[in-house]
């Protein structure tokens, strides 16, 4: 028998399937071959953003010896009640935003499907369309409770009473706009069925999720429903359940009797697969001459669509992150003729700390107070708002250590300061935090004969490495080498799995994999055990768990453009134990990079009287490129934490898009005195004003 | 007509709407060229024609006759190792169009071409590889660890 | 993408019949294909057709053929010796693989890349003449502050044409009724109220090279690119330059603007009120000024405004 003197969680192991990806091999969801009779499906999304859709005409002349069926609520198979309205594909005549799926074709060539969608003739009755979020606008509410189940609302002591007698506040509204997931896999599914049975090849963060939501609308035992994820083109919140690609594919197969692919162009998914929401947010901060908070209000305004509520939790990490004695966070929501929004890295924290963090660094500058050093300052003892104490908090050394590594410490406060010729030079910093989840999930483990171990559980790899973690953690609880363990994942026949969203599957799939690897060991009668995490996770304390970490950021602007660059951008974790720090620093790094893209690049841009965004590709929708990104570096503190989970460890996929943009507009504000409310921060908002 | 994909002839008889990117997946059963705009906005097409990176979205096949074409499946480089090593990539989608990007870009380079941050003639900088890559997206933000990945590959 | 019948052509005159239009590079001709904006019944591509060489021309300058791909051009150590500002416009352009792919030629009638255009369901004068212009009133930060009209605020594309513009270069232009030159600042179009027409070329006709005159300070010559994120991105404002100054006087000087109007816009006017001027920023401000002066920004491109006076005074001074 074999023996391991080394544990494999925290090594830097590479990638289980990276040979796969580097040599093309890997499989994506468009890329099974499904047999001779496979047809192609194309959407013929609304060219308007409210109406209703009375009737589809179809030119006969039009790729007629290619095309299988054209579907529309018309004549589209009716659908059980789907709990995601956007899942009820062509059951209504109702047309809720721009971009909606109005009709499908289903044609032998992806090249007649694609021509005989553009030249149907969609028959509209177009209405009067409201697409415009605004802090007056009359149907603003507060919602029940924000995203996932947050409490909408929260108030303690007398807000405004402190901000009466405060000698220093700053009262502060920042905007960041609707953003676009944009994984380079587009959503895509392949669909047959097999008799009854229905096998999707499907692009998603939850293969059982998408195998429920699917099996619910066509009304079939769940287990009729087989998804398979093997691989993940990114998704980023967007995969996060069943998007109507599937049920269109399936729906289209089940038509035409022949294996269906839908593979979504790139400009579909700016409308059809959710968006981050718009946000307009006010940040009033009281304190003290000396730096103290006094009072905390945080009221965070976004869209939703006519069809689902969907709403941002953006002011939830207020919540927590410093100590006041005064303190209010509230939500509203208004529903507009626009597509849905979802989530998006972060959701709630990404947007909600670019205001607070912001807004701290306009009253450090108010405070004339180094702001690090009025972080340190409302560092509170326990949550401030539940009162529980955090399982872990190393916030401060994070904000101290990171700026160490970044050189803070001879930094001029003054903005404007530093030129080295056509470039303004400045930094700047922001906190960083991100709840610690876990979700309850099952796994599967088992001794094969030839001594190795398989172990299952019907998680994905969407890159973040779960695939790899997973072995590792499994190794260790098995007291075997990793290259004994085979883990079988992307599949939603295998044990339940949670979702790959909220920086949780690791916490959550490797509780499960742990429990099951354990009691195999320990139960050598057995080749078999299975272990669901259920119980556990739901008796823990959730409260006062989080990860923090610190951004530090160096940027340059053109004095003459206006151009701004990122000479480095650096992050500071204390994210309890790093399972993979190979994959862990990848995910650091590329969460810093969307943050970037977020301050500097990128907007869904909206032309009200359309009702759209009219930037709806990758030419014009700006994520950064290669040359945008310089140097950026993540490191991370040692953080025992025994109270989240078994492996200790706490979501990292998330934290780096959260406080990075905020870094980078201060960051901006310290090299050229122009302070940029309304993301992103272009060019043209500074150049006037340099 | 006839296409010649990493060394091997083709007869293909193609709608002449069809691109070389969906003739490769579609029709050869090479998926490692990804689809990821289709509009030559974001890279992950890319194969070599004659040795020269393209984006075969914007191709259409039928200008192709008896041109070489070299999907990934056809490469093998020293920056496929070193991706690995490097850990270049996350959720894979661009990264056989990063490493054909790479493999047209050395060349490149290795031919004197100028680049918009440099003239050819001098070192391969990581701002000069950078730029030179800018062609090919990558959302899960793994550029900082392609640079050394290609930086290496070259031999520098 | 709408059928059609694909050919090769043979000769450079030979024309096109109704409904037809040539293909080379397709990197921006197949991509509005897909989006439905372009919808030729007949393709004839022309990269068989040997225009693919860079020649010196007798007497001085280059004959760029058609269909030299913008990689090999960009390359080229006459280009880059003698005119910097065009390989530099080149190499700002797109991507790697796009400048394999695009010619000389598909580069210069390349369209605009106006969101509005570039979506088949908007309304839009120039894929759908008529149809009106919600650009105006809508999205037009990165659009037109010179020249446009109220049927169209649309930007030309390119960077090399505006490169091409600066030099003086001519396009050689072949077609059934025979062969003719063009100035490259006469190729492009105002929009007036045909925005439909992007350029000066007739159905049929071809261009088969670009000349580029010898201009001997051209060696000192440069192409700055602005746009929104570092590379792979349109410019949202652009400048070649090339100028001669003498003893602290401008001399001779070339000046051109990219993504301020319809067609790549030579600053004649700012050329002129150089001419003879100390090389100063006053003398380039003043320039820049002369020239702006018939700018008439839109609600939210006014910056563009601000970025090309800096753009012309920050580049010239660097030529000084």
């Amino acid at each position: 028998m074999t023996t391991t003197t080394e544990r494999a969680v925290g090594q830097p192991i590479g990638r289980i399937e990276g040979p796969d990806k580097v040599r093309g091999t890997a499989r994506y969801a468009a890329e099974y071959q499904v047999g001779d009779d496979l047809a192609y499906a194309w959407v013929a999304q609304s060219p308007v953003a409210r109406g209703t859709l009375t009737g589809v005409t179809v030119d006969p002349l039009v790729e007629a010896d290619d095309v299988l069926a054209v579907l529309w609520h018309g004549n589209a198979p009716r659908l059980g009640a789907a709990d995601d309205p956007e899942l009820a594909v062509l059951q209504s005549d109702r047309i809720s935003y721009r971009g909606q799926a109005l009709a499908l074709v289903v044609a032998r060539t992806l090249e007649a499907a694609r021509r005989a969608a553009a030249t149907l003739s969609l028959e509209i009755d177009e209405e009067p369309h409201d697409c415009v979020l605004r802090t007056e606008h009359p149907d603003l509410y507060t919602p029940e409770k924000v995203n996932p189940a947050f409490p909408s609302e929260t108030t303690s002591g007398d807000v405004e009473a402190a901000f009466a007698a405060a000698p220093v506040t700053v009262d502060v509204t920042y905007r960041t706009p609707p953003l676009h997931n944009s994984p380079m896999e587009p959503h895509a599914t392949t669909a047959l069925w097999a008799n009854d049975d229905l096998v999707l090849y499907d692009s998603n963060q939850h293969p059982p999720g998408v195998a429920a939501a699917v099996a619910t609308v066509f009304e079939l035992p769940p287990e009729r429903v087989h998804v398979i994820t093997e691989h993940v083109g990114g998704g980023f919140g967007s995969k996060g359940s069943a998007r109507p690609n599937a049920v269109l594919a399936a729906m289209a197969a089940r038509v035409t009797g022949r294996p269906v692919r839908l593979a979504l162009p790139r400009q579909a998914l700016f409308s059809m697969v959710g968006h981050r929401t718009p946000t307009i947010q006010r940040v009033r901060l009281a304190a003290s001459s000396d730096g103290h908070l006094t009072a905390i209000d945080h009221l965070a305004v976004s869209h939703t669509s006519r069809l689902f509520e969907f709403a941002e939790q953006t002011a939830v990490s207020t919540r927590h992150m410093y100590a006041a004695p005064n303190r209010r966070t509230g939500h509203r929501l208004v529903r507009l003729d626009m597509p849905t929004p979802r989530w998006m890295r972060a959701p709630g924290e990404a947007p909600g700390m670019v205001a607070l963090e912001c807004a701290m660094d306009e009253l450090a500058v108010a405070l004339e107070l180094d702001p690090i050093e009025l972080r340190v300052r409302n560092e509170p003892t326990v949550e401030p708002e539940s009162g529980v104490p955090f399982s872990s908090r190393h916030y401060v050394e994070c904000l101290r250590r990171g700026a160490e590594r970044f050189g803070w410490g001879d930094r001029d406060p003054r903005p404007k300061q530093r030129r080295e010729g056509d470039w303004w030079i400045g930094t700047g910093m922001a906190g960083a935090t991100y709840p610690t989840m876990a979700q309850p999930s099952t796994a599967r483990a088992r001794r094969l004969p030839s001594g190795d171990y398989e172990v299952s559980i019907a998680a994905t790899d969407l890159g973040t490495g779960a695939r790899t973690i997973l072995t590792q953690i499994a190794a260790d609880a098995l007291g075997v080498p990793v290259s004994q363990v085979r883990v079988r994942i992307g599949d939603s026949t295998l044990p339940k799995a949670s979702v790959a969203g909220g920086s949780s599957g690791s916490a959550s799939w490797g509780w499960a994999v742990t429990g099951a690897c354990q009691a195999l060991r320990s139960n050598s009668s057995s080749d078999e055990a299975v272990f669901d995490s259920t119980e556990l996770v739901q008796k823990q304390e959730k409260d006062g768990k989080h990860a923090f970490g610190a951004h530090f950021a160096e940027v340059r602007v053109d004095a003459v453009t206006g151009e701004v660059r990122v000479s480095r951008l650096f992050g500071m974790y204390a994210a309890g134990r790093i399972l993979n720090p190979r994959t862990a620093r990848s995910q650091f790094l590329g969460g810093m990079i969307m943050g970037m893209g977020m301050a500097l690049h990128e907007e869904a841009v909206l032309d009200p009287a359309m009702g759209t965004w009219v930037n709806h590709d990758l030419a014009e929708y700006h994520v950064p490129a290669h040359a945008d990104v310089e140097s950026v570096e993540a490191e991370w503190l040692e953080e025992q934490d025994d109270q989240i989970n078994p492996m200790g460890s706490k979501g990292i996929g998330e934290i780096g898009i959260v406080g990075s943009p905020a870094a980078i507009l201060n960051a901006v504000w310290h090299a050229t005195g122009v302070r940029v409310r309304d993301l992103p921060a272009r060019l043209d908002k500074i150049l006037p004003h340099l | 007509m006839d296409l010649v994909v990493n060394g091997v002839e083709h007869s293909l008889d193609l709608d002449p709407r069809t691109t070389l990117l969906d003739a490769l997946r579609e029709h050869l059963g090479l998926t490692g060229a990804k689809k990821g705009c289709d509009h030559g906005q974001c890279g992950a097409c890319t194969v070599l024609l004659n040795g020269r990176r393209v984006n075969s979205c914007l191709i259409l096949a039928v200008t192709l006759d008896g041109t070489e074409v070299t999907t990934i499946e056809g490469v093998d480089h020293p920056v496929q190792e070193k991706f690995l090593e490097h850990d270049g990539f996350q959720c894979g989608y661009c990264t056989p169009g990063q490493i054909c990007s790479a493999v047209g870009m050395l060349d490149e380079v290795a031919k004197g071409w100028p680049s918009a941050v440099s003239t050819g003639e001098d070192h391969l900088s990581d701002a000069d590889i950078k730029e030179r890559m800018s062609g090919n997206l990558c959302r899960c933000g793994a550029y900082p660890n392609m640079v050394p990945a290609i930086r290496e590959a070259a031999g520098r | 993408m709408k059928t059609f019948t694909y050919r090769t052509a043979t000769d450079v005159s030979q024309g096109l019949e109704p409904g037809a239009t040539f293909l080379a590079g397709g990197t921006n001709l197949v991509d509005l294909m897909k989006l439905g904006v372009a919808t030729p019944d007949v393709l004839v591509d022309v990269t068989r057709l040997g225009l693919d060489e860079v020649g010196d021309r007798p007497g001085g300058g280059l004959r760029i053929g058609a269909g030299v791909r913008n990689s090999d051009l960009a390359a080229d150590p006459r280009v880059r010796r003698d005119y910097p500002v065009l390989s530099q416009a080149l190499l700002a352009g797109a991507s790697g693989q796009l400048r394999n792919m695009a010619t000389t030629a598909g580069n210069l009638l390349q369209r605009t890349r106006c969101r509005y255009f570039m979506d088949a369901t908007m309304p839009c004068n120039k894929h759908d003449p008529g149809s009106g212009c919600p650009a105006r009133e809508g999205d037009h930060r990165n659009l037109a502050i010179l020249g446009a009209s109220p049927s169209c605020v649309a930007t030309h594309p390119s960077d090399m044409a505006v490169a091409l513009a600066a030099l003086d270069a001519v396009v050689r232009i072949s077609g059934p009724a025979g062969e003719r030159t063009v100035p490259v600042t006469e190729l492009h179009r105002l929009p007036g109220d045909t925005p439909d027409r992007d350029t000066v070329l007739e159905h049929g006709e071809l261009i088969t090279a670009v000349d580029v005159p010898p201009l001997g300070f051209a060696a000192r010559s440069a192409y700055r690119k602005v746009r929104d994120r570092a590379s792979y991105a349109f410019a949202v404002g652009s400048i070649a330059a090339a100028a001669q100054v003498d003893d602290g006087t401008v001399t001779d000087v070339r000046l051109a603007f990219g993504a301020v109007a319809h067609k790549p816009w030579r600053a004649f006017v700012a050329e002129e009120a150089l001419r003879g001027q100390p090389a100063t920023r006053e003398s380039f401000l003043t320039a820049a000024d002369a020239e702006l002066a018939a700018a008439e920004p839109l609600r939210d491109n006014a910056f563009k405004i601000a970025l090309i006076r800096n753009l012309v005074a920050s580049v010239l001074e660097g030529l000084s």
